[in-house]
């Protein structure tokens, strides 16, 4: 098909570019840890209360991490005005979004393996429920987070103040996956609550999120 | 004509709002569990069904803005000034609600807040309007109207989604109920003082959104004027 | 060449005018502009040339007015037109090579892939060597130029569309530039099945003396308004 064809291609565009110059990953990935290191400190945490927060903890640093990568994942096309060539190209607007945010979906991804031996570590960690379902859950929140925030990334790249809008208008909209992604966390690691539940809503939120952000990208690149 | 008809709109509104809180204030009678404090609710839940009632006006709005833009600009400039007075005019009553309704929870239940599927949701709402003003204001002109269209559609699809998964949330970890009022139905003898206070907002509201949309209008007109002349300077001086 | 009925237009602006906010950087603009002719587009800073070139481009919309580019609304047939700005519009990161792929594979998603041979042909042609492995934040100002017009021509396009294309360049780099552009026009089209279609060239400099020998029409534009239009006898 010949859409996912362009969207791969941007894609590999995009791990190319960050492979020669890898700036967002080490800034994420430094970013990430010392976020792990101080929530370590600041919530002194015995074995079973660990277990309640680090669920919390784990995505408020992810979503941390993410704005740094997101805040400049679309500078290099800025730089140049590459974006205005890609406008030109007879390809889809929508597949330069996709690219990009199976690209950031891969970093964050990235991150989240390298941390996640740390906060085992860090916190005594072993999952009283069923661990393996962290490995569906861990990629749906991820999704729903770099989805919307490439997204208002692209939105707000010709607004003032662009750094601060982008957590401005993610934030709020990324509650409800925030709440899923942190409630099935605790779910499976306290085995209290049956995570399945908010698996589907975070799924949920996927699907019609995704759709949104296809449908609208074309409308907020051509706007000036 | 239009501008008397508004304005006799607006002292109707005062009006039945003056009349409305009489009633609640002097009239009604107290409740039982709650006592006086109880009295707030009469403006609490008018301003948060206007709250409610609002971001879809700004909703529909701005997807008529995004369906006419190419077609008829007119139309669509016209759609995006009344999406703009929708918003800001939601912003007002989803604060009053937010500021009454903790008002009401400490004096009655001694807390100000709680994470239940209405407040939450509540809150979200104002979060997202405000940073839809934000992009309004830090946009480049030009491109505001669409960025702040989009972020429409983004609200207004996100708070039924909080809706929901606070409510699945709250099945698991219940919290206090703190209004009581609304569904398990009010004594006959409240409703005139609720519902006079609820026509008096809803016509206040009414009233705000077409003064701010006629403001909106007028800045429009000006500014759009202002770039014929720029356009036509010079038109003359190059025969 | 003789002026008939019939001449394709490869553009034509009615009524056009710009407005960001209160300040209108085209003016009620009409124009025409014959396919198969080179147009060279005069004026001082701020007179509205890039603005006149993005909306050929199709990047803006026009506040008032109507454009039509080769045929049909300016958005529909973007392949056919190549655009090159101040802003060389490549990866710094990447080399001009993996660059020219990159749009490449934009442009032509189902093509072959031993399809670099066209991004090679067309480096080759602006005269960069196209196995440099340097990336292009790293090349001079003269050789991002020329990358950059390789980008604009690697679509082939009908109409090409250059934004001050001298700017930075020497005389030997300008007087290099100008004899590929005049090479470029004579360059066969890519089989469409439209064996008319003629390559036109829109530029605009600051420098008229360095296109002179290209220019078929020299249109100067001032504050937003095109004040004269003048055809060269060739």
């Amino acid at each position: 098909m010949s859409y996912l064809r362009i969207v791969l291609h941007h894609l590999a565009k995009d791990l190319k570019l960050e492979w020669r110059s890898r700036d967002a990953i080490t800034g994420m990935l430094f970013f990430s840890l010392l976020v792990v290191v101080l929530f370590s400190f600041a919530f002194d945490p015995t074995a079973a209360v660990s277990r309640q927060i680090a669920g919390g903890i784990l995505w408020v640093a992810i979503l941390f991490a993410s704005v740094t990568a997101l805040n400049q994942t679309w500078t290099r096309e800025l730089r140049n005005h590459v974006l205005d060539a890609q406008r030109m190209a007879p390809s889809p607007a929508s597949a330069l979004l996709m690219g990009k945010v199976l690209a950031n979906f891969i970093f964050v991804t990235f991150i989240q393996i390298v941390l996640a031996p740390l906060f085992i570590v860090f916190y005594n960690l072993h999952a009283l429920g069923q661990a393996w379902l962290l490995l569906l859950i861990l990629p749906l929140g991820t999704w729903a987070l770099v989805m919307n925030g490439t997204f208002f990334a692209a939105l707000g790249l010709r607004t003032r103040n662009r750094e601060l809008l982008l957590p401005l208008v993610l934030f709020p909209i990324s509650i409800p996956a925030l709440l899923a992604m942190v409630e099935a966390t605790t779910g499976i690691l306290t085995g209290d609550v049956d995570p399945v539940l908010w698996m589907k809503l975070l799924a949920g939120y996927c699907i019609i999120f995704t759709t949104v952000c296809v449908l609208l990208f074309e409308t907020i690149l051509a706007a000036e | 004509m239009m501008k008397k008809l508004l304005w006799l709109w607006g002292a109707a509104s005062v009006a039945a709002l003056v009349w409305g809180t009489r009633l609640a204030l002097f009239v009604a009678p107290t409740e039982a569990t709650m006592g006086n404090v109880q009295r707030i609710f009469y403006w609490h839940v008018p301003s948060a069904i206007m709250g409610l009632i609002f971001p879809y006006v700004n909703f529909i709005a701005a997807l008529v803005y995004l369906g006419l833009r190419r077609k008829k600009p007119a139309g669509a400039l016209k759609a995006d000034a009344l999406a703009l007075a929708a918003a800001e005019v939601t912003l007002v009553f989803v604060s009053i609600g937010l500021i009454t309704g903790m008002l009401w929870g400490r004096a009655s239940w001694g807390i100000w807040w709680t994470w239940d599927e209405r407040l939450t949701t509540y809150l979200l709402l104002w979060l997202l309007y405000v940073s839809y003003m934000l992009v309004r204001r830090f946009s480049s002109t030009g491109q505001t109207h669409t960025l702040a269209a989009v972020i429409s559609v983004f609200a207004a699809i996100d708070v039924p989604v909080v809706y929901m998964s606070i409510r699945w949330w709250r099945t698991q970890h219940p919290s206090p109920v703190f209004f009581g009022g609304k569904d398990s139905g009010i004594d006959p003898s409240m409703m005139p003082a609720f519902l006079w206070c609820l026509l008096g907002w809803a016509m206040w509201g009414v009233f705000l959104l077409c003064l701010r949309y006629g403001l909106e209008r007028r800045r429009q007109t000006i500014a759009y004027n202002t770039a014929l002349r720029a356009v036509e300077v010079g038109l003359e001086g190059n025969a | 060449m003789p002026e008939t009925t019939t001449t394709t237009l490869a553009a034509s602006l009615t009524g056009v005018s710009k407005l960001y906010g209160s300040f209108a950087a085209l003016r009620n603009v009409s124009v025409e502009i014959r396919a198969g002719t080179c147009v060279m587009v005069l004026g001082e800073n701020g007179a509205g040339k890039s603005t006149l070139l993005r909306m050929l481009a199709g990047l803006i919309r026009p506040t008032m007015g109507t454009v039509q580019v080769l045929h049909s609304d300016a958005d529909a047939e973007c392949s056919r037109i190549g655009y090159m700005s101040h802003a060389p519009m490549l990866y710094d990161e990447l080399t001009a090579l993996e660059n020219l792929l990159y749009f490449e594979g934009l442009y032509f998603p189902t093509a072959c892939t031993p399809c670099s041979r066209n991004a090679e042909r067309v480096l080759t042609a602006v005269g960069l060597d196209a196995k440099l492995a340097r990336p292009v934040g790293d090349y001079s100002q003269g050789m991002r130029q020329r990358a950059s017009l390789a980008r604009a021509i690697l679509s082939d396009p009908e109409l090409l569309l250059l934004d001050e294309p001298f700017s930075n360049l020497d005389a030997a780099g300008a007087a290099q530039m100008v004899s590929l552009l005049a090479e470029f026009r004579t360059w066969p089209m890519r089989g469409d099945g439209k064996t008319s279609a003629q390559r036109t060239i829109i530029l605009t400099t600051h420098q008229p003396q360095l296109a002179e020998a290209l220019a078929d029409t020299v249109i100067t534009m001032h504050a937003g308004q095109i004040v004269n239009v003048t055809e060269r006898a060739r």
